[in-house]
């Protein structure tokens, strides 16, 4: 036994030593609210000197994206008009395949099938972007134009029907897991009255897990709206307010690609468009994450 | 039920089974397609660039002429950035998982952390990229370097190994705790004992999805200001006329992987379009590789978990 | 008729009948060569410990176990007045689902309107006409004593219902497709003792329409509303009878030692 005083010393260094660990822990943790608190004040900071130049109705209202010209506009809604434009392509390519893959693997596939197909989904969905959008430009839009001769070698349409293919499975891995979340009980008092897998799928399946595939969705729309290299490679980079998925267009994030190619010196004017033209893409995600977090929160509550 | 009304039942059964016959195909068809994508993506980048992967490719720096050019400089630069993002994504991701599931109480300062994970989560890459710009390039002072992507792409996949590292400290019961509890164990050792080494393999999973994200990743990269041409490599530690510092390479000028195969990409001239896709087709190679050594893990996991 | 209908000496209408019934997930035998008469508008209910087989068996009757791969049948269940052999691999479970309808354990309202859960059946029919529907979801909530409390929120979803009331929307479920026959599975262990005793009652005026047969932990229950029994044990059916007989004078000592509490 060694003397009270040298035991209490020990649990006093031990004692320390636990709260500093827990302490360096803390603030590894705490990394996540610094880097949000970054990304926002950087965006906001910037941003603010931006606007000190531009007034926010022009931002807003100009029908014209022209930053790097003499004659410079600064109308994000021709931005916006490519990336809604080519997220909307995606998502009704990501969406309908998305959600009947997911059907099918939940409802309908033999185990050995779902048990290969899943991590299948998965590699399809861990292929850099870069890749998809060198397909994009080389594979999708060649084969396009035979269909459509008119169709321009840089275009929203294959970026954005590839940058569905992308998504598909996101999409369909989400939905799928809502779905088996879905109690068994509940299939079983569907086939108990007579009805077929299509049946309860659609009638029972799929409503009771809603809003877990509806936050599949907000999170399928939030990487399209985010999506860059697909668009930077393969969507062409000039500023175009269309909705035409047939032409050429920038998106967001595509504009920041191409201003960062270039050499812009920091602090100029066009140096604080790419922060501008962030700020307007985070709030964006912002909001579609939200919606994806309560939804999320919702479905798990219900079972 | 009498002969008349079985056989309108029976009738009526098969009518509603051919929708469900119909809704297989239909679902075995959009599966078929995702195959089909890649199957024609894996293709294509094999037939334009098989022909340029030789030695040479991979020990020649980028240049004007197609011919000549290689990915030296591009797949140096991804490792080495590789490097930095997993020193500093690995130990923080764990250290954050950790605290969240092990220390943590129950307040809202934990409720905004996860809250700020999981939004991270969704954040678009590029945004990491213009953040890394103003922070990292400006504020901090570090340059357009290996050093600030390697912290960019830690920043951006930090979430993923969160989310792996809570989710390998939760599949361990909790009578493991108590046991180590028991013993007289603080909660630091019951962590660095028990917890972490137990977790390890459903760690390295999460983290090797994370770095095959990171490799790939092209956005944020080009936003902080990666060259695409450099013909050269960073300095070795204690090599050069003036003898280099052992970490002078992370300030060095870079050039990574997908930055490279943006660059041929983006040229008119057929012949850098075939080193596009040969470089294409390495990358994805890695990737597929990783992605698939983590799924083989988890399922190798998956099934010698013995609680 | 077989030697083992003979036994009980009975005239009764038979609506199916177990022969030689095996039941098997993968290699596990449930079920050994079960013999047994259902008596058309009777009451039946099965006892035995919990794992004896009762739901089991009872799940066999619709065809449940086909939702689950590596199950298996033998023998057959006879269903009258057609002869349909439910078990046949000809015949398709959805056909045997439509005629049978089932009320689980724990209340499973889908989550839809209290209508719209009476009417899924019929939908799944692909009824359609809304005159029909409107009279087939009265009918079935009055038969199922509930009409009087949901009638003016039909729109409602299921869920909102307390637990007795939630089981009754289920059986109402069950109902409102004139099933000839209806299984409950323990329909009563997650209710209260009220809601126990209403759901005991409905099933009582049931069997004016309909033959029943019930799985039931509880004896006291099996005793108040069936009028056969039987007592399962380990996969195996010991013995059947009239209630009354079964639980006043059975005549296998293994089933007076799970009557009399000495076991079970």
């Amino acid at each position: 036994m060694s003397e009270p005083s040298a035991r209490l010393k020990k649990d006093l260094t031990r004692h320390v030593k636990e709260r500093v660990i827990e302490a360096i822990l803390f603030l590894a943790a705490f990394v996540s609210v610094f880097t949000t608190t970054a990304i926002v004040y950087i965006l906001v900071s910037e941003s603010w000197v931006f606007f000190q130049h531009v007034p926010l109705g022009d931002f807003l209202f100009d029908t014209q994206w022209t930053p790097l010209f003499d004659d410079a506009h600064y109308g994000i809604m021709v931005l916006l008009s490519g990336t809604i434009t080519s997220s909307l392509v995606a998502l009704l390519v990501a969406i309908p395949l998305g959600t009947i893959i997911a059907i099918y693997l939940s409802e309908f596939a033999p185990f050995a099938v779902r048990e290969i197909a899943k991590p299948f989904l998965e590699l399809l969905g861990g292929i850099p972007t870069i890749i998809y959008g060198y397909f994009a430009l080389l594979f999708l839009t060649p084969l396009l134009q035979k269909v459509y001769p008119d169709l321009p070698g840089f275009n929203l349409l294959s970026a954005g029907i590839v940058m569905g293919i992308m998504i598909i499975p996101y999409v369909a891995s989400l939905s799928e897991d809502a779905m088996r979340a879905v109690p068994m009980a509940l299939r079983e008092g569907s086939y108990a009255t007579g009805a077929t897998r299509l049946q309860t799928a659609l009638w029972v399946v799929v409503p009771s897990a809603i809003s877990g595939i509806a936050s599949a969705y907000i999170l399928g729309v939030s990487r399209a709206v985010g999506e860059t290299m697909i668009l930077a490679v393969a969507g062409g980079m000039q500023p175009n307010l269309t909705f035409n998925p047939a032409e050429p267009g920038a998106t967001i994030t595509s504009f920041i690609v191409q201003v960062a190619l270039g050499d812009l010196p920091h602090g100029s004017i066009g140096y604080q468009t790419i922060f501008a033209a962030g700020l307007t893409l985070m709030l964006l995600t912002l909001v579609f994450n939200l919606i994806g977090y309560y939804m999320r929160k919702k479905y798990r509550e219900a079972y | 039920m009498n002969q008349q009304e079985l056989q309108a039942l029976r009738a009526m059964i098969v009518a509603h089974k051919r929708w469900d016959t119909l809704f297989g195909v239909i679902g075995i068809l959009a599966l078929m397609l995702g195959l089909m994508t890649f199957a024609a993506l894996f293709a294509d980048m094999a037939i334009n660039g098989l022909g340029r992967i030789s030695v040479d490719f991979l020990t020649s720096f980028p240049s004007r002429r197609a011919a000549n050019a290689g990915i030296l400089s591009a797949w140096v630069g991804s490792v080495l950035v590789m490097l930095v993002t997993a020193f500093a994504a690995v130990p923080l991701g764990v250290a954050a998982g950790v605290y969240l599931e092990e220390y943590a109480p129950k307040n809202w300062i934990t409720d905004i952390i996860e809250i700020n994970v999981s939004n991270l989560a969704g954040v678009p890459s590029i945004i990491y990229g213009l953040l890394a710009l103003g922070l990292f390039v400006y504020t901090f002072g570090l340059g357009q370097s290996i050093l600030t992507a390697g912290l960019t792409l830690a920043l951006l996949i930090l979430p993923v190994v969160i989310v792996a590292t809570r989710e390998a400290i939760r599949s361990i019961p909790q009578i493991i705790r108590e046991g180590a509890y028991a013993c007289g164990a603080t909660t630091w050792q019951v962590v660095s004992d028990h917890i972490v080494p137990y977790s390890s393999a459903g760690i390295l999973t999460g983290v090797i999805i994370g770095m095959a994200r990171a490799i790939g990743e092209t956005a944020p990269i080009i936003t902080v200001g990666a060259l695409t041409f450099i013909a050269f490599l960073p300095t070795m530690p204690f090599t050069g006329e003036l003898p280099a510092g052992p970490f002078d390479w992370l300030f060095a000028p870079f050039t990574v992987m997908p930055i490279q195969m943006f660059n041929w990409t983006s040229r008119p001239e057929a012949a850098f379009l075939s080193n596009a896709a040969a470089a294409g087709f390495i990358l994805v190679l890695m990737t597929l590789a990783m992605n698939g050594l983590a799924i083989w893990l988890r399922y190798r996991l998956r099934k010698n978990i013995k609680w | 008729m077989n030697a083992m209908t003979d036994r009980y000496e009975t005239l009764l209408p038979l609506k199916a009948e177990a022969r030689n019934l095996s039941f098997y997930y993968g290699n596990f035998q449930a079920l050994k060569n079960i013999n047994m008469p259902i008596y058309e508008k009777k009451v039946t209910s099965l006892i035995g410990p919990s794992g004896c087989g009762k739901s089991t068996y009872l799940r066999c009757f619709n065809r449940m176990h086909d939702l689950y791969p590596g199950n298996r049948y033998e023998g057959a269940i006879d269903f009258h007045p057609d002869h349909t052999d439910l078990l046949s691999k000809k015949v398709d479970p959805i056909e045997v689902r439509m005629r049978i309808s089932m009320v689980f354990q724990k209340p499973n309202p889908f989550p839809k309107s209290i209508y719209e859960n009476v009417a899924y059946g019929l939908r799944v029919r692909g009824e359609n006409a809304r005159s029909v529907i409107d009279d087939k979801v009265e009918a079935a909530l009055r038969g199922a004593a509930l009409w009087g409390e949901v009638k003016d929120r039909l729109k409602e979803l299921g869920a909102n219902l307390s637990g007795g009331q939630q089981q009754r929307l289920c059986i109402a479920r069950a109902l409102a497709t004139d099933p000839e026959l209806m299984l409950f599975d323990e329909p009563t262990s997650a209710l209260d003792p009220i809601a126990t005793a209403s759901i005991e009652e409905l099933i009582t005026e049931l069997k004016e329409r309909v033959t029943i047969l019930i799985v039931t932990h509880n004896m006291q229950q099996a005793a108040r509303i069936s009028d056969y029994t039987a007592y399962m044990y380990i996969g195996e059916m010991v013995e059947f009878g009239v209630t009354d007989q079964i639980f006043i004078k059975p005549k296998r000592k293994e089933t007076e030692d799970y009557i009399t509490g000495r076991f079970g």
